[in-house]
């Protein structure tokens, strides 16, 4: 399918409170990137939080509370994009947990859940784009983030994405669709097991030789990075996103 | 046997430097995970055969009292006995007695962890009675007077080095190093013990209702010298290990198998039916099955945690997990470790202790993708936070630290208005700001200095995504 064929369309942001409060230069990138695909990004303004935290910790009536307000705040039927695994399947499988005793509430769910995408899944299986004509230099390594992978079953389309990139050259790493030990609170309640599994993760992405580990979840590369400064490794990190933004843009830095 | 479950985080914490451990659990994943997964891409209709089994076990543990009826009514035809044990007490007594009814003095044992979660061992000694283990890795452990590290390789956390010398303590003579000779050393050490035993003691696989017959599975032959060479067998099973047919048998070996080992077959599967009859060669005089309950209820009478009674104790959600790969198997601090661990041993010994263990994953989700059966091991573990966390485990105690809990509904309150979170966003920038270089913080108080002593935060966005956004639009 060609570019021409493609008409430009409205989408909705849900670019997650982890990306909106620390890094919101991936969220940047999002929007450029999807911008260059002719679409038109819109961002509800009273976004926040899927619920994840709560949930994950146990507190359900917490994450109940801040769902529900999710669900309204992107009310509507304009395509929702993401760019987490973690986040799009809270609200595409566990809410369907949360909820599961609430038909109506679950009704909902599904309408939302249903329109939302996961970043790269967006681009290739919505927009069909698995090219972007995208060039950079370098060597990466890509990480499967465990929710992206297992919990949507997207592993494919970051790939083909990263492996369309002229002059990037991608190399595997051991165990790549292993944890890399974050996990919430788990990464501070459990330091010692968490810590082990992002130093397995680290040695093997630097193993390759490749200067940048590639992630599709921001609280993933955020736990990485944390890890790369503390052991003062020069791997540099990138979410897909970030890549594709460098990679695509006509003056040859990210914006 | 002693429930350990609270000492998860120092013992999971010792195990990650401790080298030793490290490199046997790169084994768990290079040797069985990988196994599995090669044996379920070799498998045509894996997924058909996944699916077939979970059938298997959610029809029979949905009528399970009809089973155990039938299963007690078949053993009994094939002139079995059957005692079903409430808890571990009940199940030890009952061993024991008949062991002393029979005189017996040395027993020979093939692997079984409700054996371990029962604590018969320890009965045995206290009752003069000599327990030997026959599975190679169970009479390492038993050598060592540990719990096992695993569901189905009891000592994979033993090196070389340390295995010669549990073998060369009992053995005597020079010292081996070779494998093959340990084994041989111990294969022949055993062998005495074969020929003394009054009585074997077998876990079980399956135990088929229709037929009142057993099947164990065993790559070392020893499954079938317990359950045949003495003149009484005694077979301890769980209550979440019945199948309804033979028929059934065929498809749950061959998921079972594949997930423990790799294996399309293992080198032995025996069927046992009951004691030798009248015309009959071989086989024991007396046959005794006794079917153990020991907290499993809990599980049963849960809609949702009824799920985990589907379990085929094979051990892949083990393998997949990363966890279990650096905690150890130990540091579970019962029977059963890893993810299924984590979900059973605090309900089944009750919730007050083992608190730690269901939050003691990252719900990387590796442990459902192996899993045979499909257990949502996952959510069956957030169902467990849930009902620590809300209290409703222990309605006199809620679990969660109190600054969790607060932090939660702080959390709550912020994010119910994007205004409130904006400014909460900006203040935590601003008090970070004294911590942090370069956008990122080295160091932050406890309880987050967990996080801080291996890695750097990355300090709040000064402006956050919303307010570039904002600013771009204009
Ligand atoms: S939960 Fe599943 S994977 Fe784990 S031991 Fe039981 S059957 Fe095997």
């Amino acid at each position: 399918m060609t570019q021409s064929e493609q008409i430009p369309r409205r989408v909705l942001l849900f670019v997650t409170c982890t990306v909106d409060q620390l890094y919101p230069q991936i969220g940047e990138s999002v929007v450029n990137v999807l911008e260059r695909q002719g679409c038109e990004v819109d961002f509800p303004a009273g976004q926040t939080c899927c619920g994840q935290p709560a949930f994950n910790a146990g507190f359900t009536e917490d994450a109940k509370a801040v769902a529900r307000r999710f669900l309204d705040v992107f009310a509507g039927e304009d395509p929702i994009v993401v760019p987490s695994g973690s986040c799009g399947a809270m609200v595409r499988n566990f809410y369907l947990e949360l909820f599961h005793d609430e038909p109506e509430t679950l009704a909902k769910v599904r309408q939302v859940a249903g329109r939302l995408y996961e970043f790269s899944e967006f681009l290739v299986d919505v927009l069909h784009r698995d090219d972007l004509a995208a060039k950079m230099s370098g060597s990466a390594t890509y990480h499967q983030c465990c929710h992206l992978l297992r919990e949507l079953g997207i592993d494919a389309q970051p790939k083909s994405l990263l492996a369309s990139v002229e002059g990037l050259e991608m190399r595997e790493m051991e165990q790549s669709e292993v944890c890399c030990g974050f996990g919430g609170t788990f990464a501070v309640k459990f330091p010692e097991i968490s810590t082990a599994m992002l130093n397995d993760k680290l040695d093997y992405a630097i193993a390759t030789g490749a200067d940048t580990l590639v992630a599709g979840d921001a609280t993933c590369l955020m736990h990485l990075e944390g890890g790369v400064r503390k052991r003062g490794d020069t791997l540099q990190l990138k979410h897909l996103a970030q890549v594709l933004d460098e990679a695509t843009s006509t003056d040859g830095v990210a914006s | 046997m002693k429930v350990r479950t609270d000492e998860f985080k120092a013992r999971s914490a010792e195990t990650t430097k401790n080298p030793r451990r490290q490199a046997s659990l790169k084994l768990v994943y290079d040797g069985l995970h990988k196994g599995r997964i090669a044996a379920a891409e070799d498998t045509d209709d894996w997924e058909d055969q996944r699916d077939r089994a979970r059938a298997i076990k959610w029809h029979t543990i949905n009528n399970l009292d009809y089973y155990l009826d039938l299963l007690d009514k078949n053993v009994r035809a094939n002139g079995g006995n059957v005692y079903f044990a409430n808890d571990d007490a009940e199940a030890r007594d009952y061993v024991l007695g008949v062991a002393k009814a029979n005189n017996v003095k040395t027993v020979i044992k093939s692997k079984s962890m409700v054996s371990e979660e029962i604590g018969l061992n320890e009965a045995f000694e206290e009752a003069g009675i000599n327990p030997v283990e026959t599975d190679l890795g169970e009479y390492i452990i038993q050598l060592a007077k540990e719990a096992p590290y695993h569901l189905i390789a009891p000592a994979i956390h033993k090196t070389r080095e340390e295995i010669s010398d549990l073998i060369q303590e009992v053995a005597g003579g020079p010292r081996q190093e070779d494998p093959q000779d340990l084994t041989d050393t111990a294969r022949a050490l055993l062998r005495d013990e074969f020929r003394k035993a009054e009585m074997g003691v077998s876990g079980v696989n399956f135990a088929v209702a229709e037929t009142g017959s057993i099947a164990i599975v065993t790559n070392e032959g020893n499954g079938r010298m317990v359950t045949s060479a003495p003149r009484v067998h005694v077979a301890i099973v769980g209550m979440e290990k019945l199948i309804p047919s033979m028929q059934d048998l065929s498809t749950m070996l061959r998921v079972l198998i594949r997930s423990a080992t790799g294996q399309r077959i293992s080198s032995y599967v025996t069927v046992v039916n009951g004691p030798r009859k009248a015309g009959e060669e071989d086989g024991p005089d007396e046959f005794h099955l006794v079917i153990v309950n020991n907290g499993r209820e809990n599980l049963l009478k849960d809609a949702q945690l009824r799920e985990a009674m589907l379990c085929l104790r094979c051990g892949a959600c083990l393998n997949a997990c990363p966890v279990y790969r650096k905690a150890g198997g130990h540091a579970y601090g019962w029977v059963y470790p890893g993810p299924i661990g984590a979900i059973v041993t605090p309900v089944m010994t009750g919730k007050k202790v083992g608190r730690d263990l269901p939050f003691a994953s990252t719900l990387c989700g590796a442990c459902k993708d192996a899993c045979p059966v499909k257990i949502e091991l996952p959510t069956l573990l957030l169902r467990l936070r849930s009902d620590l966390a809300e209290g409703k485990a222990d309605p006199k105690e809620k679990s969660s630290p109190l600054l969790e809990r607060v932090s939660i509904k702080a959390w709550r309150f912020g994010v119910q208005s994007p205004m409130r979170f904006a400014l909460a966003g900006r203040l935590s920038s601003l008090m970070m700001a004294p911590l942090s270089r370069g956008g990122w913080v080295r160091w932050l108080p406890p309880p987050l200095s967990g996080w801080t002593k291996s890695r750097e935060f990355p300090r709040i966005a000064g402006k956050p995504f919303r307010a570039r956004f904002r600013k771009k639009q204009r």
